[in-house]
């Protein structure tokens, strides 16, 4: 009895660990590929990279950092970049992403490409100037019941450079058996403001992402991030603005109309801001004294959901409604837009139906 | 006439052709489900992964009717092939995977990203246990392995045609995707039962 209840567990270990063996030297044997070399840009920076892993990670190895949302999983399509040489064939992960256009122009996912031998990418000067950052968490504020302000200390580098708009790339570590992710978040503090971050994060239930920033970051913590990426910025015209944002869709306008305010740009800028309730509604106080302050700035909110008979004095309805009744004519104006990708489009097709035109609309689009 | 008696070209063609139409391991015994639901949206991946299942099957068959045969029968260990089967299986995938990787990228993309997916196929460890019911030799053994993936590939690609048809046509909502496949590999199936009984072993 004990005999064979030896053998048995005896032959099933033998087993395991055979073939687990003869799969780890298959690994190291087969999927070795030895040094591959990155040639960014045509010279401008050439990496010396172990081969066998994604282009998106030997790049961020050697601090060049494509923007991702999906942490390389091929369901973003954020890290699209131009592969000359050495990038293989586009496989079917890709395949549904890339454009007829896009293919001739040799564009690929940087996740879905494996550096095997020396290969060759174009990527977008700006990219260059993305850091990446350990920072430490000065404070973590809640502005509503489901949104808080993140102010980040930037430890190494102790400095940014970004525009109004831009986004950074928050990491969250591995926790409780869920994996680190990369998540994008619109920085909410002025550029002037160089030593310090801003993000304003709302929570995302089942989020991996923000359960980490609510449940487990604390004051003092210290996290990695990277940036800033994005075209999300105030264009140079003279046209008046209109700005639209719900929710966290708050951080890059606040940004961008205090940035206004530092630099004397005095266009004529309306904000509305769309909410359900009172509740939901943040930095009011702040928006009505910049409103009162600057002559060029008008701050509307609008809540869809206000209970009546609750003191309310401002606009009600969908956002998208206020909008239409106070810009019948929007064919002058420009359009800044951040928040859901329902508001965005609703939003789109009422400042479109008002004159305004497609290359007017400027937006960022949260999923 | 028993298996044993017939040549060995003759009873590998038989055991063939049962395993691939008699006995279908997808539409006779509904193995493989869900990997076939997955993937049989279109023609060209329901075929990559059918040939990603015939080569799976007809090794590993070979492989688990050298394990059994010479390990765990000597050894007494009959009852542990479920999890012995599993885990050479799984580490076979996982070892081609990488090969195939390797060699060929036009390969790779064509056969060897569906091999994960295949790894714990229940379609794959059906095959290699069914086959022990009956007393087969090796070469025996591998057509089984090779009709069983050979009938698995038929019925995904035929499932994958209907399916990029039936995608043309507007569908009730509650019916699109699984639904609807489901009622397919159904009607498919009563289709299939026709032949049962046509072979005897």
């Amino acid at each position: 009895m004990l005999a064979s209840i030896l053998i048995s567990v005896g032959f099933l270990l033998a087993c395991g660990l055979v073939l687990a063996t003869l799969l780890i030297i298959a690994e190291k044997k087969i999927l070795n590929y030895g040094t591959c070399k990155i040639d960014v840009n045509a010279g401008k920076k050439v990496l010396e990279v172990d081969g066998g892993s994604s282009l998106l990670s030997s790049l961020a190895e050697h601090d060049v950092f494509i923007p991702s949302a999906c942490g390389g999983r091929g369901s973003c399509a954020y890290c699209k970049l131009q592969v000359l040489e050495g990038g293989g064939s586009i496989g079917p992960v890709e395949e549904p992403y890339l454009t007829k256009e896009e293919r001739e122009d040799n564009i690929r996912l940087a996740c879905q490409v494996k550096v095997r031998k020396d290969i060759q990418v174009q990527i977008p000067d700006e990219l260059f100037s993305v850091r990446r950052f350990r920072a430490r968490v000065e404070h973590k504020k809640p502005l509503t019941h489901d949104i808080v302000e993140l102010r980040l200390k930037l430890i190494e580098p102790d400095i940014i450079e970004f525009e109004a708009g831009q986004y950074i790339q928050l990491e969250s570590p591995e926790y409780k058996g869920k994996d680190s992710v990369m998540r994008a978040y619109s920085i909410s503090s002025v550029p002037s403001d160089n030593h310090y971050l801003e993000v304003i994060i709302r929570l995302v239930p089942d989020g991996i992402c923000t359960t980490w920033v609510f449940e487990h970051l604390k004051e003092g913590d210290e996290l990695n991030l990277s940036g800033p990426y994005g075209f999300f910025h105030l264009s140079d015209t003279e046209a008046p603005n209109i700005c639209i944002a719900g929710g966290s869709g708050m951080a890059p306008i606040w940004s961008i109309v205090r940035d206004m305010k530092e630099r004397g740009i005095a266009r004529p800028t309306t904000y509305f801001f769309g909410a359900r309730s009172q509740a939901d509604l943040f930095f009011v106080d702040e928006l009505q004294q910049l409103d009162k302050e600057l002559p060029w700035f008008t701050y509307v909110p609008a809540l869809s959901g206000e209970p009546e008979g609750s003191g309310w004095a401002g606009a009600t309805g969908l956002i998208t409604t206020v909008v239409d009744q106070h810009f019948p004519d929007t064919s002058k104006h420009e359009a800044y837009l951040c928040g859901s990708p329902g508001m965005i489009d609703a939003s789109v097709a009422v400042l479109s139906k008002n004159g305004m035109p497609e290359e007017n609309v400027f937006y960022d689009k949260f999923s | 006439m028993p298996l044993t008696d017939m040549n060995v070209f003759a009873s590998f063609v038989l055991i063939f052709v049962s395993a691939a139409f008699t006995d279908n391991i997808l539409l006779a015994r509904f193995l493989g489900m869900c990997s076939c639901l997955g993937v049989s949206r279109k023609v060209d991946t329901s075929i990559g992964l059918g040939a990603a299942v015939i080569f799976v099957t007809s090794c590993t068959s070979a492989l688990n009717y050298l394990v059994y045969t010479y390990m765990l029968v000597p050894l007494e260990l009959e009852y542990l092939r479920l999890i012995i089967f599993i885990v050479v299986i799984a580490a076979f995938t996982q070892l081609v995977e990488m090969i195939i990787e390797r060699v060929s990228e036009k390969l790779y993309n064509a056969l060897g990203i569906f091999l994960p997916l295949i790894t714990v196929n229940c379609a794959i460890l059906g095959i290699s246990l069914f086959m022990l019911n009956k007393p087969y030799s090796f070469w025996q053994a591998f057509a089984f392995g090779l009709g069983g993936g050979f009938g698995w590939f038929l019925a995904i690609t035929l499932i994958g045609g209907i399916r990029e048809k039936i995608n043309e046509a507007s569908l009730p909502k509650g019916l699109e995707g699984p639904g609807i496949t489901l009622i397919i590999i159904g009607i498919m199936a009563l289709g299939f039962v026709g032949f049962s009984g046509m072979i005897k072993i």
